[in-house]
């Protein structure tokens, strides 16, 4: 199907993917994998034909069914990796029936489909209901009925699963297998590949440089080089990393921040918490829980419905703080790493904070080459902080927090889409910074970070 | 700088001409929100108010200079205009009309130079354009019981200038902003920037 | 204030169910004529017709009333301006203020523009809190023979509204959690609205390559799942605000009370 395939983004020198040779029979079941950054979803892309000539530069051919990628759109279905930006219409009904809609079919015969899409997903709300209020969990759930709904012979996903709460990454992955037919080829895009694995019946690994690293059936592959590739930053299954034990007893650390009774109507039901001093206390629960919620609290971006936030020796609560002394005392890292980017370029974003303190241009630098290199960020320093791939952007929008260092940290989801050479590189910073005493606050739907680092960990419940 | 591709609009050149409609629409909500306070500022004076009317041409220049295609800065300020009235506006339904006109005056500035140059000096006369369209509209629509010299005129003359500044030029700023963000990669006003 | 189009409406209220082209076209049939005159007459008539016709549309008065009071603000501006700048200054003198004479002749004027504002304003405001974005562009493409790429792309960008609306909201806690103090300044606000855009652009460039994903440009010929037809009653509608529309300017004209705008 790709033959010396590659592609060079508009405005980047680097090729994102190129010299690709793969062929994927029809009925075929693949798990891509590829460090962050390899080029999967522009690889994905490609595929579906979505990658327009005005964007950037091509080589090599693509084929689908012996057709070019543009014309054969109609048999392919794709499901990005962010939801929301792929719901089309204002109600959920008619986003499936959009699809439809376009290839023209009679509207006596779209509504049946559009039924039978939305209960193969087990997508809970009647047609009506505003794509707007959905969940995480729920908007991934209705654009998988939007591409199943559409009977693709080939459909791609990209980490389908990403951000959500293990029982729905369960459901969705249940609902991929229950919607792909005998006949219809799969390719999926997944970090994690444990799970992932009941899926498929064939892996490739995407070098990062260009071309195919490894592939085969996955018993094969990582048995001939499961090792390498773990190396290399994949999540070869059966390989769990180690954890990184505190050295400071939590109990006696010292009291940096605590809430007492807090609520935000509508949003989170009453919790209480303290944040020491060098420890890491780990926020999980399901989707809807109220964990963003919390974590804006915590960093005093929010005020509370009711209860108290008190910190830092400060008679105010943290959501009174004037910005320059909230930025000293705490760090936030938001669960979408865009909204965070204030900036043009990778390098100025992680300078801001520091040249804010006042710190010298010499140790700014330091800090910044640091922080650039062990993230594996370097090669992208004057790039657009939005131009990154997702993991890219996660790395950045944990590095920014990192780079003033203040006594406490709130990170939200510091660890998704991350491969897992860069994981290991987060995780043993915020290892690090604990071992300095800072307090780190991390809601995560991670069990491995949770396993490795968390000293203790707070389960908030359901949604009422 | 010239224009290569064709005419017809793809779904990109659609979707994004709306979109910065919307933008909009939620910009100027913002503003409301914060500002509804220093519209009793410009009491004593009231024609001054008109300072910030070339803001409502913004939207219009800047998908013009952005798409550079036919109709582009006309239909932009069009749904701009459906989503104020969706919102719920002072103007009524008439303002679609508004918004229409004022967006074929942007549109003619383009037109003039048939969409092939897009430089400050032409975003420059879109944005005066549209804000003559306005004046001409509200001269007759809504300002006529005014006294000519006091208020009509200089209200005239301060929504043509605050479009050309405002809308005009701002719009090219906003658009030499964007180019580095690299979401006007799709965009020939997007492609002229450095590689990384 | 929020940005979530509440439905404002009983959507079951007979005039309300109506074809939304339907609605927008008396809406301006019945408005567009009231701009050519400027005395208060013709406009007060119209909103005592409008006011009547209010509960056909099953309007609750306190959604009306939340969406309706940049009126009183604006009708409060044109109040003031008018007694400073008004051109007509016959009629008896009442009072002065500092320089300017407010006679009866200016508060008439200033009366005219005011109803006007509401007259022209209240049918919009009425049809569009009675009418689905969705709805509306679908009867635009199937009845009103709107073309369906632009119709569809622009809805698809309508929804981004509410989100969008969330985004601002989100990006002003960032700039907070980064040592940027928001408040009311300028600079801010122009860089937070900066990167809404920017956001905006990259949603919208995105949604387009969904929508291309889904086949949205194939070329075929799309097909309609929500089914708009345009009826009798909904021509009625049109037909009857418009001769409404006629009837009070021939009765302005009539009375002698007739100021056209241009002349
Ligand atoms: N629109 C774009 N403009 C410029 N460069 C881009 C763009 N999109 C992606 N890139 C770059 O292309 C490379 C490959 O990106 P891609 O998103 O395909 O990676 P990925 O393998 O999916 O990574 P991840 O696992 O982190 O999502 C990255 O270095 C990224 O910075
Ligand atoms: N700005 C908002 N306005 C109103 N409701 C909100 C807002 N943000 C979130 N919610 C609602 O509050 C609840 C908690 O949201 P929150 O984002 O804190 O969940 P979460 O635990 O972080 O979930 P996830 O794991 O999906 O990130 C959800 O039901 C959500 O719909
Ligand atoms: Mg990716
Ligand atoms: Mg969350």
């Amino acid at each position: 199907m790709l033959r010396g395939f590659g592609w060079r983004h508009a405005g980047r020198r680097a090729w994102a993917v190129r010299g690709l040779d793969l062929h994927v029979r029809r009925g075929e079941r693949v798990l891509l994998l590829g460090p962050s950054g390899a080029g999967k979803s522009t690889l994905l892309a490609a595929l579906a034909g979505l990658l327009p000539e005005d964007s950037g530069e091509a080589e090599g051919t693509v084929e689908i069914d012996g057709l070019e990628p543009r014309k054969a759109r109609d048999r392919v279905g794709i499901l990005f990796q962010d939801p929301q930006t792929q719901l089309v219409m204002a109600r959920s009904g008619d986003d499936v029936a959009f699809g439809l809609e376009n290839r023209g079919l009679p509207a006596a015969g779209i509504w049946p489909r559009v039924t039978d899409a939305l209960t193969r997903v087990g997508f809970p709300y009647p047609n009506d209901r505003p794509t707007h209020a959905l969940s995480g969990g729920e908007a991934q759930r209705l654009a998988l009925a939007g591409v199943i709904a559409l009977r693709p012979g080939l459909l791609l996903l990209d980490e389908p699963t990403a951000n959500l709460d293990p029982a729905g990454a369960a459901l969705i992955r249940e609902a991929v297998s229950r919607a792909a037919g005998p006949d219809t080829t799969l390719i999926i895009v997944e970090h994690r590949v444990a799970e992932a694995l009941p899926l498929v019946d064939r892996v490739v690994v995407l070098a990062p440089g260009g071309g195919v690293r490894a592939e085969g059936t996955p018993e094969a592959v990582f048995a001939a080089c499961g090792d390498e590739l773990a190396d290399e930053g994949v999540w070869v299954p059966g390989r769990p990393v180690a954890a990184a034990a505190s050295s400071v007893r939590p109990s006696a650390a010292e009291p940096l921040l605590s809430a007492e009774r807090v609520t935000v109507p509508g949003r989170l039901p009453e919790v209480s918490l303290t944040a020491r001093a060098a420890e890491v206390l780990a926020v999980t629960g399901p989707n809807g829980a109220g964990k963003s919620t919390l974590a804006l609290l915590l960093g005093g971006l929010l005020a509370p419905g009711s209860g108290r936030i008190t910190g830092f020796g400060d008679k105010r609560p943290p959501h009174r703080w004037r910005a320059a002394t909230l930025t000293q005392r705490i760090g936030s890292v938001f669960q979408n790493p865009e909204h965070q980017f204030v900036t043009a370029r990778v390098a100025d974003e992680l300078a801001l904070g520091p040249r804010r303190l006042g710190r010298s241009p010499g140790e700014i630098r330091v800090t910044v080459d640091e922080l650039l290199h062990r993230l594996r960020l370097d090669r992208l320093a004057a790039a657009n902080p939005y131009t990154l791939s997702g993991g890219e952007a996660r790395r950045l929008s944990v590095a920014t927090a990192l780079a003033t260092a203040p006594r406490l940290l709130v990170l939200d989801e510091p660890t998704f889409g991350q491969d897992r050479r860069t994981w290991v590189e987060l995780v043993a910073l915020v290892a690090e910074l604990r071992d300095e005493g800072h307090g780190i606050v991390a809601v995560t739907h991670d069990e491995d970070f949770v396993r490795t680092v968390a000293d203790r960990t707070l389960a908030l419940g359901g949604p009422e | 700088m010239t224009s290569t591709t064709t005419n017809r609009w793809r779904t990109i050149d659609i979707v994004i001409a709306s979109v910065i409609a919307v933008a909009f629409g939620v910009i100027f909500w913002a503003w409301d929100a914060l500002w509804a306070a220093t519209e009793n500022a410009f009491l004593f004076f009231p024609p001054a108010q008109s300072v910030l009317y070339g803001m409502w041409f913004l939207p219009a220049v800047l998908s013009g200079l952005i798409i550079r295609k036919p109709g582009a800065a006309f239909f932009t300020e069009t749904v701009a205009a459906i989503i104020s009235a969706l919102l719920g506006n002072k103007w009524g339904a008439t303002v679609i009309f508004q918004g229409a006109a004022q967006g074929l005056g942007a549109e003619l500035a383009f037109a003039l130079f048939r969409y092939r140059v897009f430089t400050l000096p032409v975003g420059i006369l879109s944005g005066a354009l549209a804000g003559v369209v306005a004046a001409v509209f509200d001269w007759f629509v809504w300002t006529y019981d005014y006294d000519l010299w006091s208020y009509r005129v200089p209200y005239a003359l301060i929504t043509v200038a605050s479009a050309a500044v405002v809308a005009g030029a701002g719009a090219w700023l906003v658009v030499r902003a964007l180019a580095p963000t690299g979401v006007l990669d799709r965009f020939a006003a997007g492609r002229e920037r450095a590689l990384i | 204030m929020n940005l979530i189009l509440e439905p404002v409406a009983d959507s079951g209220a007979p005039l309300a169910r109506r074809n939304p082209v339907a609605k927008l076209a008396a809406a301006l049939l019945f408005t567009l004529p009231l701009i050519a005159t400027l005395d208060p007459v013709t406009p007060g008539l119209a909103l005592l017709v409008e006011l009547a016709a209010l509960p056909f549309f099953g309007v609750r008065a306190r959604v009306l009333a939340r969406r309706a009071w940049p009126l009183l603000v604006a009708a409060f501006g044109v109040l003031v301006s008018m007694l400073l700048f008004a051109a007509d200054r016959g009629g008896d003198l009442l009072f002065s203020l500092g320089p300017a004479e407010v006679t009866t002749g200016v508060l008439s004027s200033a009366a005219g523009l005011i109803l006007r504002i509401f007259a022209v304003a209240l049918p919009g405001i009425v049809v569009f809190a009675t009418t689905d974005p969705t709805d509306l562009a679908d009867a635009l493409v199937q009845n009103a023979k709107a073309p369906a790429r632009f119709a569809i792309g622009a809805l698809a960008a309508f929804r981004l509204l509410p989100l969008l609306g969330q985004e601002w909201r989100m990006l002003t806690l960032a700039r907070r959690a980064r040592g940027i103090d928001t408040g009311r300044s300028p600079a801010v606000f122009a860089s937070t609205g900066f990167a809404l855009l920017v956001g905006a652009l990259r949603r919208g460039v995105r949604l387009a390559v969904a929508m291309d994903a889904r086949g949205f440009d194939s070329g075929t010929p799309r097909t309609f799942a929500r089914v708009q037809r345009f009826t009798g009653a909904d021509a009625a509608l049109v037909v009857v605000a418009f001769l409404l529309s006629v009837l009070i300017l021939t009765a302005t004209i009539a009375l002698g009370l007739f100021r056209p705008i241009i002349g």
